[in-house]
């Protein structure tokens, strides 16, 4: 696969060591000269110096025969007009974007970026579990727009108690099912009954996300 | 009316906006760019933060705006921010400058207003080393 990794940072730098361990074709743009040359030094000429946003430079690289492109700058709004260009300009089939900001997932999705990571959502994910301010749990966003989320249902929730067919969830948000307090996963029934501390995963927009949190997590 | 970027263009565009009545937030990281750029006498109301940021569009009210305008020396944080506003948040209104010519082009046919003030700056220049 021929690779093309925008900013050669530490993230790049070692994006870039891997792939090319892998026998990849990669290049990294770079725009620091002092790093690009540093990257040259312990990967060998796999690096060009420029602002890898500008066409003129993607297409020095031949990002036109790229099947991947990389943008992991630390700037999301770099990272989110390196995709667009590659993938506007030189069709790169795909196309993938580090971002800090976690709501900008969503948004990056929405505005043609294939794939995002963020180091953000993925450190939150490991600790979310344990703040009981956070009970809401984004597991995965979906190209059509959905995120799957997992809820935890907080003890003396309005919701404890309740079927799964009594709920009134936002529109456009399907229960796919409860992970109750031993552990044991549940098929969403519509005759399965909610407990406190239960976990509930569910298909959202993410617009709907708010009233979702709110709908089975308010106590009283 | 939202102006993103409280720099020459930002600042005198916002006061003109305001002149005329209009109900106008500028926003910049900056907030000395406020002290700098806007007289005491400014109506508008002025947001310290980045527009990137959908929290901040937010409480700038990007949900009520007619209109959005992103005018921060950076390509790329205006292009992010009035794509945010046009398709997050679908503000009618939506003007977006962008420096870099060929980044300018694609934008706009992907249906973003823009205002490409290099070709415009050239072109002038142009004319009056010509015209003298």
């Amino acid at each position: 696969m021929y690779i093309v990794i925008i900013g050669g940072g530490q993230v790049g730098f070692y994006l870039a060591k891997e792939l090319v361990e892998s026998n990849h074709e990669v290049l990294v743009i770079e725009e620091n000269s002092a790093r690009s040359a540093e990257i040259a030094e312990t990967l060998g000429e796999i690096v060009m110096r420029g602002d890898g946003c500008e066409a003129a430079i993607q297409e020095q690289v031949g990002t036109g025969r790229a099947d991947l492109l990389l943008a992991v700058t630390g700037a999301d709004q770099d990272n989110l007009v390196a995709c667009q260009v590659a993938k506007h300009v030189f069709n790169v089939p795909r196309t993938v974007a580090r971002i800090n900001n976690p709501k900008n997932e969503a948004i990056f999705r929405k505005l043609g970026i294939d794939f995002t990571v963020s180091a953000t959502s993925a450190i939150l994910s490991q600790i979310e579990q344990e703040l009981p301010s956070h009970p809401l749990i984004p597991l995965l966003t979906l190209s059509s727009g959905f995120q799957i989320v997992e809820i935890k249902i907080p003890e003396g929730a309005r919701v404890a108690g309740m079927k799964l067919g009594e709920l009134s969830l936002p529109a456009d948000s399907i229960v796919w099912g409860v992970v109750d307090a031993s552990g044991t996963p549940r098929a969403p029934d519509d005759a399965l009954e909610l407990q406190g501390g239960e976990d509930i995963v569910v298909a959202t927009l993410v617009e709907s996300e708010e009233a979702l949190r709110a709908a089975l997590t308010e106590t009283g | 009316m939202i102006i993103m970027g409280c720099g020459r263009v930002g600042s005198q565009l916002a006061i003109a906006l305001d002149e005329e009545g209009a109900d106008v937030t500028i926003l910049d990281p900056n907030a000395y760019q406020f002290d700098r750029f806007l007289p005491e006498a400014f109506g508008g109301r002025k947001i310290t933060g980045n527009a990137i940021d959908q929290d901040v569009l937010v409480r700038a009210g990007i949900e009520e705006a007619d209109a959005f305008v992103a005018l921060t020396a950076g390509d790329n944080r205006n292009v992010m921010a009035s794509q945010i506003a046009q398709h997050i948040f679908g503000v009618p209104r939506v003007v977006c400058r962008i420096y870099d010519p060929i980044r300018e082009q694609m934008y706009k046919n992907l249906g973003l207003r823009t205002i490409a003030p290099t070709n415009v700056g050239t072109r002038m220049v142009k004319e009056a080393l010509e015209a003298s």
